[in-house]
């Protein structure tokens, strides 16, 4: 919650991107990325494989470094100090501060194959908050309840389905009250049947006024729960505009493409 | 096209009664182990030179016992430095600064591609090399000095050959084990705001133990039976303590013989160590039961199935 006073320096802004680029090697995958995410905003990302918007993802809590642009995630740089015009490089534990307000869900889920779901929940509030066992443990029973999995506190991510696992990720990544949730493509790995539980306990998250980024195909999800669509494509923001007006009668040629290939 | 099943047939369908393939091949290669076997149990038992009357003996001797203790030791000791040395060893042998991987790098080189008998010779003999060990600063003033022999007795020169040794054969192994852990974990890890070192310990290096586990306990076992190179420095272990007594006795094979039983019920016992070792290790995927066990739930199940033909 200390992150909901300090969004004022960047004129109220969860996430405020600017001319963002990254390079792998040769590879130019974002040339310039301009976005604002307000609080509270569900912000949909789509485009073809390859257009950088796992990326983008992945920059927005320095899993990968930016190569030019400023990023801010509550109003702060992300993975740098800004004094007197020059950048400094922040510490890993300063870095590791600045993750504990971000969550993040991953497509092939990550979740700690050696600990049972409870034990993924509490691994972090206990080990990096240090938040007292008994307490941690409390809350993380009450998380696995909320995305519906009060019966499979003691189960191993072997013995879950792929969207059970999902959702267990989900309560981890929430069980650090982060202000800002980064969902890269969370029900792509999973069977069609399986999808409609992850979206839906996606949807009471945003209900409940979680800020998130959400890459996903899911233009269903996009068109009910979104507040903003983004379509990207070629490292670089395409179009953006409300859910419905976009996925309706797409403004340009490439998103149009795109959009007659996938719905 | 598709059709839906009409009325479910009645009753349960027949169970099938075939004849089982017959194996000829593997009944004469069982009649064929079986007459070796009993050969040569017939022939160890007959053969007065394999002394068994001796091993009886000195069986439970005293020096033996000491000896045995003294194998223990050596294995123990050096195989707590291999792991800590191998572990740390690896975790360098990843670092992205080069000097720290090189390093690595180079104690690796040098202690994997010397033969460990020569290593544990020149430990036996440092007092040549280096005749005092002094504490103090480089190139600057000393505070105590201690004599290379007082300080490096056999028993020492021992530890340290072994296990400096063994310690870059275990980075090999904990450096696969770390690798074998699909990064996504980390980045699951950092991005819950865990440092790296805490992401070592905490989440990759558990799941390394898996990998890890089952080449380390033949380390073990292997260092069991390596340590009885200290010999060669007049360390008293199981092997030298055999070669104590026949040098007086002149009864070698038996005493050989007795070294290798030994050896033969200590390994055994390492290895149902490893296995409980591995199964903690292994949770969360699928688990491997005992012998006993697997005899155990095949029964059990086996049982009702049992019922069902009878009907």
């Amino acid at each position: 919650m200390s992150g909901a006073s300090l969004g004022k320096e960047d004129g109220g802004l969860m996430v405020h991107a600017e001319g963002v680029h990254k390079r792998f090697g040769r590879l130019d995958v974002l040339k310039g990325v301009d976005l604002k995410v307000k609080p509270g905003e569900v912000m949909c990302v789509i485009g073809p494989s390859g257009s950088g918007k796992s990326t983008f993802l992945r920059c927005v809590n320095h899993l990968e470094k930016i190569d030019a642009g400023r990023l801010r995630v509550n109003g702060h740089l992300v993975g740098y100090r800004e004094k007197g015009g020059r950048l400094y490089e922040l510490r890993e534990r300063e870095v590791a501060m600045q993750r504990r307000e971000i969550g993040m869900v991953f497509q092939r889920f990550n979740l700690f194959p050696h600990k049972t779901a409870l034990a993924n929940v509490m691994e972090a509030p206990v080990q990096v908050k240090r938040t007292p066992t008994a307490q941690a443990r409390e809350q993380a029973l009450a998380l696995l309840d909320r995305v519906g999995l009060a019966d499979k506190t003691h189960s191993y991510p072997s013995q879950l389905s792929g969207g059970q696992q999902q959702r267990v990720a989900i309560a981890r990544a929430l069980a650090m009250e982060p202000a800002l949730m980064l969902f890269d493509e969370p029900t792509s790995a999973l069977d069609p049947e399986l999808v409609g539980d992850v979206l839906e306990v996606m949807k009471q998250l945003a209900l409940d006024g979680m800020t998130m980024i959400v890459v996903t195909h899911e233009m269903g999800f996009a068109r009910e729960v979104g507040d903003s669509l983004v379509f990207m494509d070629g490292g670089v923001v395409v179009e953006e505009g409300d859910p419905r007006s976009v996925l309706a009668e797409p403004k340009h040629p490439r998103t149009r493409d795109f959009l007659s290939k996938v719905l | 096209m598709t059709s839906v099943s009409k009325e479910p047939r009645q009753g349960p369908p027949e169970q099938i009664r075939a004849v089982p393939v017959r194996h000829y091949g593997r009944w004469v290669a069982a009649v064929l182990i079986l007459y070796v076997a009993v050969w040569a149990v017939h022939s160890v038992a007959n053969n007065k030179r394999f002394g068994w009357d001796v091993i009886g003996q000195y069986f439970t001797d005293d020096a033996v016992m000491r000896g045995i203790l003294m194998t223990l030791e050596l294995t123990g000791i050096a195989m707590l430095m291999g792991i800590v040395g191998g572990v740390l060893l690896a975790i360098m042998r990843l670092s992205p600064n080069p000097l720290i991987s090189g390093a690595s790098w180079l104690y690796i080189w040098v202690f994997r591609g010397t033969p460990v008998l020569v290593q544990i010779l020149l430990w036996g003999f440092i007092s040549a090399l280096i005749p005092k060990f002094s504490i103090g600063i480089p190139f600057g003033p000393t505070f105590a000095d201690f004599s290379a022999n007082s300080l490096i007795t056999p028993f020492v020169a021992g530890c340290l050959g072994l296990g400096l040794n063994e310690a870059a054969y275990m980075s090999e192994i904990v450096r696969a084990g770390i690798l074998s852990v699909d990064p996504g974990q980390a980045e699951a890890a950092s991005a819950l705001g865990m440092s790296r070192a805490k992401t070592m310990r905490r989440i990759v290096l558990p799941q390394a133990m898996r990998v890890i586990i089952p080449p380390t306990g033949n380390e073990i076992i292997s260092m069991l039976k390596t340590s009885s190179l200290v010999s060669v420095i007049a360390v008293a272990d199981v092997l030298y303590s055999v070669q104590i007594i026949y040098g007086r006795t002149y009864q070698t094979i038996p005493l050989l013989l007795l070294a290798s039983i030994w050896y033969l019920i200590m390994t055994s016992i390492l290895t149902v160590g490893q296995f409980y070792l591995e199964r903690y290790f292994g949770r969360g995927s699928a688990q491997r039961q005992t012998m006993l066990e697997r005899l155990w739930t095949n029964l059990r199940s086996a049982r009702p199935a049992a019922k069902g033909a009878d009907r």
